[in-house]
């Protein structure tokens, strides 16, 4: 490979990385390096200390530990403005560019060239022209960034990132919102810039992408370094196994009970979709769930979970397909519908979309089963007392009492104070997304052990989870999703670990 | 920090200001019976304060919502309007007049509801509008006059005597329970604490929003209609132009001070009301103590920054840390 | 074109105006009409540019009422009773101006206040100072000040000035740039390494020198210091802005569109005089009133532009 001298040469190097928030250890002794002329992939689920590894790297937070070396220079930005005149820009899922600006101003926002002080419009069109000829793209500079694709502001975005003479381009998914042109049209753009000698940090859920773009992985679990690996020895089967592999403590934590233990009261089925979907969201998925079955949602983050949750639960609008409840036709355009019609939906973001911070338990507990009732027919205070106390009980929710603020609890009992929301409106589905995540190995178990007693008693449950285990240990059938799309469904014997992580990693070419 | 009530500085404040006052103003808590009825400093705050506390009832479930209503003032000059213009136009019963009266300060509240919660309409925008054409609707209606009038039954809303009290003060105490009773006795209080503190996962739970800001926006220009009918019937005129003028800053600073923060969620409807009385003592005592009427701007500009700066959590975690180094 | 819809909404909203008052009232349609348009509305025009850059950035100032009270009574007891030159008076009081402007804005960043009850504070602290400082008119009489009362053309020239200076600073340096990046997305201009606290705590300096500037030429204007002038003008600003086309939220507007905000609240006004019978408060339905249909016009370009 005939490159600038820097190829192969180390150019970042991180060591021994350690960053813990309140509570949490984000990440433990993790260790990363990135060469020059090289796109190397940072996998990992949710939680893995993706997210926190690159805020250390461009100084959104202070690493507590190890060393981080650029070019052989020791370093520790202290701003996101520190990191890039260091040379290490960033590109974000969400556009981090000013909409309402032009595409000129956003390339050189906060280093306009200046004449006098003044900002020298002719110079900056120019050097803007320029920057995206690097890139052989061609724009109207002058247009406002908000009049172009999300694909073409995320390529000004790199533009800019690129522009500020870096070394270390850092992409966090930046494909996530791309269709497959315009993908193509990013990576060829990645690969020129890598044989001019950067080092690119790739970040993305698609595995076909991946491999089509990477030159070496390294994966995070938990906080933890599994390893690094060069792409072209490690097989999809090998990734996927280790973003998502034994998680030994829950694991020594499983309760006896399997969900596939029980039998579903296989009649009419609660819920019945077909060829539903959102176009620009999530494909079209067939999905039935019965009474007493716990149907798994499968597939790693971002491959379209979440989303065919919240189509059912009427946050965001199908624009294909059909819905039946109870066997009627319907469409659920709200929550509220979809509460009215017995549904329930432990959503994974439990900070923005769960908890109601600073209001006590039993009102978190109530809110759900009041809100369906109107706000007429209060629930009374001792019957409300009476749920709460009951839900603290039967879901060992720590706390002296139930007027504390849910906001104080921890993790784990604020997951169970939620669960205790959608299970004191006795829902007929529960749609339950990531249940488990954040929550420690304990709760975990409790969780889980719930779901078991819940599918006993003859409700419908679909379980969101990435964790392998988990969906297998808590599900008799398993829908498989991949890059927004039903890929398979297992069941019965197939319903084993190795099955299911094939799914997952299969691609349209076999690595 | 210690656990505290969220109202508990208003409470010290007013203690503190009627504290001083025991020290240094005699005959301050002196309350004389003249008429059968009850007078004195203590009695003439409670009254003049009324019109603050019944907006500020009204204002605290619209910043609990997370929005605010600068169209309160406004809607108090054209409810006092309406009232004036109906007893000297004709002669109809004081009932008749409050029912008018009421249902208007209803509609101009829905209105701002409606721009709220169906137009998306920033509230401090969407209320503005109302803010800068109601006092000139207000205007039109009166004819940029002073109209007084006579009507003993009006007037006894503003300046009369319940069991030795003003009647004010006791319209204040129905309202307090009329919001207690609409809040706490149904869900809605419950709906507008958790539609302030966490607008989506509220409608994750099921809450319609819409009716939620709509209820708020409509009950908060009812409010403001009772306050515009206790302003005027209190000086038996309705002025266009100085009825409820920048009251709509009072009853934010009310509800502040008393423990409901501006960006939403819980909220003291007691609060607002003692955070009103510390507004008025504050005024009154200035008065008394001979100093201009101009340091209480000055003296409530202090009170709203130390309030702003005791909520800031920013400042709080300063505060501890300095005091922790030290 | 698309881009300046808002704009040109503005401006032929005033042509229209403009039109309509010249068709109806003889007389209307001329230069002295409009010198006057703008003399009457400097002071409001001036404390109008320094809101444009405050609600370009997402915050709100309401303390510029109070302001220009507590600067124009200032001016007039520093000149009158303490004798000092008018120009080291209006030094010392745009320095004063200024001064309270940038301890509001450093507040507001530094605790995260929210601006409305800041410069609520603001507001009465000023109006409260001016009281303190005299309850009564201070009536200036100083050679230079007749100089310039007598001058027809000095107030337009200041506000044309100011407005000049103020679109030299919003689209020439670097600064104003930031403000509308700011006011376009706090985060994003954080990311992307602009000096968001430094910028914002600027912009409201900028708006207290504004606003004390309208206040010095309130005392041009009425050649006395009024402690109880500018009464409302923040809403008058805040609607001149957003007839203006500025959006609330911050990052998309300019100052074009305030001069002609500004100029299009002047025509209600100067129409309502020439009207004679016309009752005044009319000024006040009819300002709501546009100050609804823009931010409605705004809803509807945003509506479009999303789907």
């Amino acid at each position: 490979m005939g490159g600038p001298i820097v190829l192969d040469l180390s150019l970042l190097e991180l060591r021994g990385i350690t960053k813990s928030f309140p509570g949490v250890l984000a990440l433990d002794n993790v260790d990363f390096t990135l060469r020059a002329g090289e796109v190397h992939a940072l996998m990992g689920e949710n939680g893995a200390g993706k997210s926190t590894l690159i805020k250390v790297l461009t100084g959104v937070y202070q690493r507590d530990g190890g060393t981080a070396t650029l070019l052989g220079r020791s370093i520790s930005p202290k701003t996101p403005l520190d990191a890039q005149s260091l040379g290490i820009s960033t590109v974000y899922q969400e556009v981090n560019l000013i909409p309402t600006l032009s595409v000129a101003e956003n390339i050189f926002l906060g280093r306009e060239p200046t004449r006098l002080g003044n900002i020298d419009w002719r110079a900056m069109k120019t050097g803007a022209a320029e920057a995206l000829a690097r890139l052989d793209i061609v724009l109207n500079v002058n247009e406002t960034l908000s009049s172009y694709s999300i694909a073409i502001q995320q390529m000004v975005a790199i533009a800019r990132a690129v522009d500020i003479k870096a070394k270390v381009l850092v992409l966090d998914e930046p494909t996530s919102s791309l269709d497959k042109d315009e993908v193509a049209q990013l990576f060829q753009v990645m690969r020129k810039l890598k044989s001019e000698g950067l080092g690119i940090l790739f970040v993305s859920h698609f595995l076909d992408q991946i491999y089509e773009i990477s030159d070496r992985i390294t994966v995070l679990r938990n906080g933890k370094l599994v390893g690094e690996f060069p792409t072209s020895e490690l097989s999809r089967l090998q990734l996927v196994s280790k973003m998502i592999g034994k998680d030994e403590a829950a694991v020594a934590s499983m309760s006896d009970h399997r969900v596939s233990d029980l039998s579903p009261n296989l009649g009419e089925p609660v819920v019945s979709a077909k060829q539903f979907g959102k176009r620009s969201k999530v494909g079209p998925v067939d999905l039935e769930i019965c009474k007493g079955e716990v149907l798994g949602l499968a597939g790693l983050l971002g491959s379209g979970r979440t989303e065919i949750a919240q189509l059912l639960f009427g946050i965001d609008k199908p624009d294909q397909g059909t819905l039946k409840v109870d066997g009627t036709d319907t469409q659920v355009n709200s929550p509220r519908k979809a509460i009215r019609l017995g549904f329930g939906f432990l959503s994974e973001d439990r900070k923005h979309a769960g908890i109601i911070p600073n209001l006590s338990i039993r009102e978190n507990i109530v809110l759900a089963l009041q809100a369906n009732r109107g706000w007429l027919r209060k629930i009374s205070f001792s019957q409300q007392q009476e749920l709460a106390d009951r839900y603290i009980k039967a879901l060992k929710i720590a706390t002296p009492d139930a007027d504390k603020p849910i906001g104080q609890l921890s993790g784990g009992n604020q997951q169970k104070v939620l669960l205790a929301r959608w299970l004191a409106s006795q829902p007929k589905l529960l749609i339950l997304d990531e249940p488990t995540r954040g929550v420690d190995v304990g709760a975990k178990a409790e969780i889980e052990g719930l779901v078991y007693q819940l599918c006993a008693d003859g409700m419908a449950i679909l379980f969101i989870s990435s964790e392998l285990d988990e969906v297998l240990r808590d599900s008799h059938r398993v829908i498989v999703m991949r890059d927004r799309k039903k890929v398979g469904e297992l069941s019965g014997e197939h319903l084993t670990s190795n099955e299911l992580m094939n799914t997952i990693a299969a691609g349209d070419h076999l690595a | 920090m210690p656990k505290t009530g969220p109202w508990l500085w208003a409470v010290i404040s007013l203690v503190l200001i009627l504290g001083f006052n025991l020290v240094f103003t005699p005959g301050f808590f002196n309350i004389q019976l003249r008429d059968g009825n009850l007078y004195g400093s203590l009695i003439d705050i409670l009254n003049r304060a009324a019109p603050v506390m019944l907006v500020a009832l009204g204002m605290t479930l619209v910043i609990a919502t997370g929005g605010v209503d600068l169209s309160v003032g406004a809607t108090m000059a054209i409810i006092g309007s309406i009232a004036a213009l109906m007893v000297t136009k004709g002669h109809p019963s004081v009932i008749a007049v409050v029912s008018v009266s009421l249902l208007g300060a209803l509609v101009l509240g829905t209105w701002n509801g409606v721009l709220v919660a169906l137009f998306k309409i920033q509230p401090i925008v969407a209320t503005l509008i109302l803010m800068v054409s109601g006092r000139g609707i207000a205007q039109l209606l009166t004819d940029g006059q002073i109209i007084q009038f006579h009507d003993p039954a009006l007037s006894y809303i503003g300046s009369g005597f319940l069991f030795k009290i003003p009647f004010s003060i006791t319209l204040v105490l129905i309202l307090l329970c009329l919001t207690a009773l609409v809040t706490r006795r149904t869900a809605m209080g419950l709906f507008i604490e958790s539609v302030g503190d966490n607008p989506t996962a509220s409608r994750y739970s099921g809450i319609d929003i819409r009716t939620v800001q709509l209820f708020a926006y409509a009950f908060c220009g009812l409010c403001a209609g009772l306050a515009g009918l206790v302003a005027t019937a209190n000086t038996s005129a309705a002025d266009a132009n100085n009825t409820g003028l920048n009251l709509e800053l009072d009853a934010i600073l009310a509800v502040v001070i008393g423990g409901t923060k501006l960006t939403g969620g819980r909220f003291q409807l007691i609060g607002s009301l003692f955070g009103a009385l510390v507004i008025q003592s504050l005024t009154t005592t200035i008065l008394t103590k001979g100093l201009a009427i101009e340091y209480t701007l000055v003296v409530k500009a202090l009170t709203v920054l130390g309030v702003c700066l005791l909520q800031s959590p920013k400042f709080r975690a300063k505060f501890s840390k300095s005091g922790r180094s030290n | 074109m698309k881009k300046h819809f808002s704009l040109l909404a503005t401006v032929f909203v005033f042509l229209l105006m403009l039109l309509g008052a010249s068709l109806k009232y003889k007389g209307f349609f001329s230069v002295d009409v409009f010198v006057n348009l703008l003399r009457d509305n400097a002071f409001l025009g001036v404390a109008a540019v320094g809101m444009t850059f405050v609600i370009l950035s997402g915050g709100i100032d309401l303390s510029i009422g109070g302001m220009i009270g507590f600067t124009g009574i200032l001016t007039g007891v520093l000149i009158t009773k303490n004798h000092f030159h008018p120009a080291l008076a209006i030094t010392i009081v745009l320095a004063v101006g200024t001064s309270i402007g940038s301890i509001m804005g450093f507040l507001i960043c530094t605790f995260e206040l929210p601006p409305f009850l800041v410069t609520l504070a603001g507001m009465f602290l000023t109006r409260g100072l001016a009281l303190v400082i005299s309850q009564n008119t201070v009536t200036i009489d100083h050679p230079w000040y007749d100089k310039i009362s007598s001058t027809k053309l000095a107030l337009p020239a200041f506000f044309i000035v100011v407005l000049i200076v103020g679109l030299y600073i919003a689209h020439c340096r670097p600064f104003g740039r930031a403000v509308y990046a700011i006011g376009g997305s706090e985060d994003s201009a954080g990311l992307m390494g602009l000096p968001v606290r430094k910028t914002k705590i600027k912009v409201y300096a900028i708006s207290g020198l504004c606003a004390s500037l309208a206040g010095v030429l309130m005392t041009l204007y009425m050649s006395s210091g009024d402690p109880n002038a500018g009464r409302m003008v923040e809403l008058d600003a805040i609607a001149a802005v957003v007839i203006g086309g500025t959006l609330l939220a911050g990052g998309v507007g300019n100052l074009i569109g305030t001069f002609f905000g500004v100029l299009i609240l002047g025509v209600i006004q100067t129409a309502i005089t020439f009207q004679g019978d016309i009752s005044a408060w009319w000024a006040k339905i009819v300002t709501g009133m546009l100050v609804l249909g823009f931010i409605v016009l705004q809803k509807l370009l945003q509506v479009r532009k999303a789907t």
